[in-house]
């Protein structure tokens, strides 16, 4: 089988598709990040693939200090999501110094560094 | 190691080289004069080493680089790498391996020449696949969240966390081996130039070059060395995880576990210990320790060091060479917790040499918060 996926394989496949699929467990129900071939919860390794809410919450932030002319200021934090996994991602649309710990962010698909990637932008309303 | 194994070894040498800049050295060749200083202060030659502990910033394997640079072939290796708290962990398997006569005479030994070669963080570490798009700086964007996150949930302020570096700075101005001896002021720190906020350079250990080692035997034969002997009374080692994104919680490291390990091992409490002498890689890491390993309470370490308490003079002596922050930081700190430690209860500390001490605690951190190691050193009044 060639084209078999690997967890990492899988999750970059989906991002590149515009998806954000989060793995779970089959037998614990519960979610983990990054993606692996078992539970680190209960060893589970019967693990399938759920689209995520995309919604979440500004966990910790930092702004890492750049000068301008190397592209300026850019933030790097930890979103944790409602199904329970945190990732690091930045937020985008506000500056970074703005991004608060506790803020609602939403997630999307975008591209860093020339890949694709999960990035967030504050929730409205 | 538990209870079985406190006070079966001791340090009988510890030795430097290198700090500050070492001009014209590689990596190798400042752990080598460490080595050979730590073997002189021991009263030993570098034949009767048949036990090396040893890793590197550099190499994928950097122990056995070591054993063939110092032109050794030692019985026993342990080249275990958990970052800058390998050095601290190793008092664990020398331990084992002199108890259980794998070898006799163990060194442990290290050296970087990152200041003078690059003057950055050198490291043969990846970035990890789920972080790296989003260019963390390594390490201090990790820290910078865990101090971000310490600060929301318990009011910890960043003048706290300047007075870190200012008692660090306070015990370096003494100390003739440390790199940075100028005065420093809670507004220098506050003021200098913010690196991953809320860190200012000025939160950050130094990048300098320097190497450290330390030699150990059974503590039968521990007295018949020039020095006093210093004891290992405990040493644990516990992890969370190796990558920040994975940290659980911000504010709590596996220091929690390692202490109380290594604490139970040495069959004291903190409220025992007169020397603190912890891996201070940020500012902020000296108040998770100082809570994580029993000092205060979780959520206090703010208050625990504002003011000069852990400045000379204050309730607690913490990083009494002026630790990672203003002695010496070549890349990996942990080894110089444990000679600053050892020095501190022989009696020839470089700087303030603090009275009778007979009781001090080492603690290494490795990676990002990731690998915790304590370790607890007494005198022959503790055994």
């Amino acid at each position: 089988m060639q084209d078999a996926k690997g967890p990492d394989q899988f999750f970059q496949h989906a991002l590149a598709n515009g998806e954000i699929s989060l793995p779970m467990c089959e037998d614990c129900g519960a979610y983990h990040f990054f993606p692996r071939v078992l539970c680190p919860h209960c060893y589970g390794a019967a693990i399938s693939w759920r689209q995520s809410s995309g919604k979440g919450r500004v966990y910790t932030t930092t702004v890492v200090r750049r000068k301008p002319e190397h592209g300026g200021d850019y933030n790097v934090c930890m979103v944790e999501l409602d199904e329970g996994v945190r990732m690091m991602s930045r937020v985008e649309g506000i500056a970074p110094g703005e991004v608060a710990i506790d803020m609602a962010v939403t997630a999307f698909v975008g591209e860093a560094e020339g890949v694709p990637v999960v990035l967030f932008k504050p929730s409205e309303g | 190691m538990t209870a079985q194994l406190r006070g079966k070894s001791a340090i009988v040498g510890t030795g430097h080289a290198g700090f500050g800049e070492a001009y014209g050295l590689t990596s190798y060749d400042v752990m080598a004069q460490s080595a050979l200083a730590a073997l002189g202060d021991a009263g030993l030659k570098m034949t009767d080493v048949d036990g090396l502990f040893c890793t590197m910033m550099e190499d994928s394997m950097p122990a056995l680089m070591a054993a063939e640079y110092l032109g050794i072939q030692p019985r026993f290796i342990d080249g275990t790498m958990s970052g800058g708290s390998s050095f601290v962990n190793y008092l664990t398997s020398a331990t084992m391996a002199l108890d259980a006569g794998l070898c006799d005479v163990a060194l442990i030994v290290y050296g970087s020449n990152q200041r003078t070669a690059s003057g950055k963080l050198v490291t043969a570490s990846r970035p990890p696949a789920y972080e790296a798009p989003y260019n963390p700086r390594y390490p201090i964007s990790a820290y910078a969240m865990a101090a971000a996150r310490h600060m929301h949930e318990y009011g910890t302020t960043r003048e706290q966390l300047a007075d870190v570096a200012v008692a660090a700075r306070a015990w370096a101005r003494h100390n003739p081996e440390a790199f940075e001896r100028g005065p420093l002021t809670r507004e220098d720190v506050l003021g200098a130039r913010m690196v991953g906020d809320p860190l200012t350079v000025r939160d950050c250990c130094l990048v300098t070059d320097g190497g450290g080692a330390i030699v150990m035997v059974r503590a039968d034969r521990a007295r018949d060395f020039p020095k006093a002997p210093v004891y290992v009374l405990g040493s644990a080692a516990a992890s969370s995880h190796r990558q920040i994104s994975q940290m659980k919680d911000f504010t709590v490291t596996a220091a929690r576990d390692s202490g109380a390990r290594s604490f139970a091992a040495a069959g004291v409490s903190p409220s025992d210990i007169q020397a603190v002498e912890l891996y201070d890689a940020f500012t902020i890491n000296t108040i998770l320790f100082l809570e994580d390993l029993g000092f205060c309470a979780k959520g206090e370490g703010g208050a625990f060091v504002e003011g000069g308490r852990i400045a000379p003079g204050g309730v607690l002596p913490v990083n009494t060479n002026g630790g990672g922050l203003s002695c010496v930081h070549p890349g990996m700190y942990g080894i110089f917790t444990v000679i600053e430690a050892a020095r501190q209860i022989r009696g020839d500390a470089p700087g303030i040499q603090l009275k009778d001490i007979d009781l001090a605690l080492a603690h290494g951190n490795g990676g990002v918060l990731s690998s915790q190691v304590t370790a607890i050193l007494g005198s022959q009044n503790t055994l």
